[in-house]
């Protein structure tokens, strides 16, 4: 087990005032927590932080925890022969780490949770986020998740155990929503389990943006294929598709492909913005063709901006 | 390992009556119409026969997460829902 230190997690000193432990997790809230954070291990390190400020924050937990005196973080620790701590007063809930269920009993999801209205006997939820691909959003996935279960053994002790659990995730997700997987979160003092919520979060894709479950697409096209009109072979989510690019089309028109985005009741469009590319002059020849066009297509873009 | 087991997409599809939506937010009918008259979530139908999307769920879920953890107050959490939500359409590089 390794040791954690919850000062340094904090970024506070050891002897800090509560109120400035609190400022610090303020800050460290802000910054991390899942609801608001783009860091990358945003959730990992809201968890960390939650845990740290669930000790310091709390005078009995800070001195019982003051006496394990100071050693560096990640160090193999085993607690004290004669560790007994017993703690009372309120839960923040599971995912504590195996360092703060070795110390402070943990009992996290067995216990019940008064929860908002109190009127809730039933364990905790979970939450966890899923990162799915653009495909796997439009085909739909299946994964395996790998949960930390708390379990009571024959002697009434909560034991860690990793369980397994393959989640199938429908076609047409759009980024944010969430999955519900009923009766899957931790087990409660009365009432069943409660239930684990995925929150999807769609990952960047190399030629599509994503809108709800429209996809727009910037589809590169010569000036010859805008000016005179051609039909392209154009990515969607489903495959190749033929489409014809009107003529006298400039960059930036839209072209909508119906119902060639993500699934779902509406279906998803897709969008594919034209974004002319100019051909390098690098060349006499070209030089050549260009000079002529000048000559041949005279034309002013700016006239709007003059006068 | 199993066959993948049954799971709820939370979609704008998806329909949940109050009781149905306070028991799987864990929250109690009376902090629900304050989040409905903060104009967090829409209902649909009448009052006494509304129905929530399942995208209601986890505005809930978030706007209370807000709240607790932050300590601000109904109204405050919901303008911190929006401004995210607009930040992360906007991130998306969204119009």
């Amino acid at each position: 087990m390794e040791f954690k230190d919850y000062y340094e997690i904090m970024g506070v000193a050891r002897d800090a005032s509560p109120d400035e432990i609190k400022r610090a997790y303020r800050r460290l809230a802000r910054k991390y927590h899942p609801d608001v954070s783009k860091e990358k291990d945003a959730e990992a390190r809201f968890k960390e932080v939650g845990e740290a400020y669930e000790v310091l924050r709390d005078p009995e937990k800070r001195a019982a925890y003051d006496q394990l005196g100071r050693r560096p973080q990640g160090e193999d620790f085993q607690p004290p022969p004669n560790w007994n701590f017993e703690f009372e007063g309120e839960d923040r809930g599971g995912g504590h780490s195996d360092f703060f269920e070795q110390l402070f009993g943990g009992l996290g999801g067995l216990r019940g949770r008064a929860g908002r209205g109190g009127f809730r006997s039933r364990g905790f939820d979970t939450h966890a986020q899923v990162d799915v691909t653009l495909e796997e959003a439009f085909h739909g996935a299946t994964r395996t998740l790998s949960l930390q279960r708390v379990e009571l053994d024959k002697d009434g002790k909560p034991r860690p155990r990793v369980q397994q659990l393959q989640v199938k995730i429908p076609a047409g997700v759009v980024d944010g929503q969430q999955i519900r997987v009923p009766a899957q979160g931790e087990a409660g003092a009365g009432g069943g389990p409660g239930d684990l919520f995925l929150q999807l979060r769609l990952l960047p894709h190399r030629w599509f943006r994503v809108e709800g479950r429209d996809v727009w697409l910037d589809l590169p096209i010569t000036p010859w294929e805008a000016a005179l009109g051609e039909t392209v072979r154009v990515p969607t989510l489903a495959g190749r598709v033929d489409l014809k690019i009107p003529k006298g089309s400039q960059t930036d028109r839209q072209l909508r492909l119906k119902e060639r985005g993500l699934p779902g009741s509406p279906p998803g469009d897709q969008f594919v913005v034209l974004k002319v590319v100019v051909p390098a002059a690098d060349s006499a020849a070209r030089e050549a063709l260009y000079k002529q066009m000048a000559a041949a297509m005279a034309m002013n873009p700016r006239a709007a901006m003059e006068g | 390992m199993t066959e993948p087991i049954r799971v709820d997409l939370l979609d704008e599809t998806v329909e949940f009556s109050l009781e149905d939506l306070c028991r799987i937010c864990g929250v109690h009918e009376r902090l629900v119409v304050d989040i409905v008259e903060e104009g967090v979530i829409e209902p649909r139908g009448a009052v006494g026969a509304w129905r929530f999307t399942g995208v209601a769920v986890t505005r809930v879920q978030r706007v209370l997460r807000l709240q607790e953890e932050f300590e601000v107050n109904l109204a405050g959490a919901a303008l911190a829902l929006e401004l995210l939500e607009e930040i992360e359409r906007l991130r998306r590089g969204g119009r």
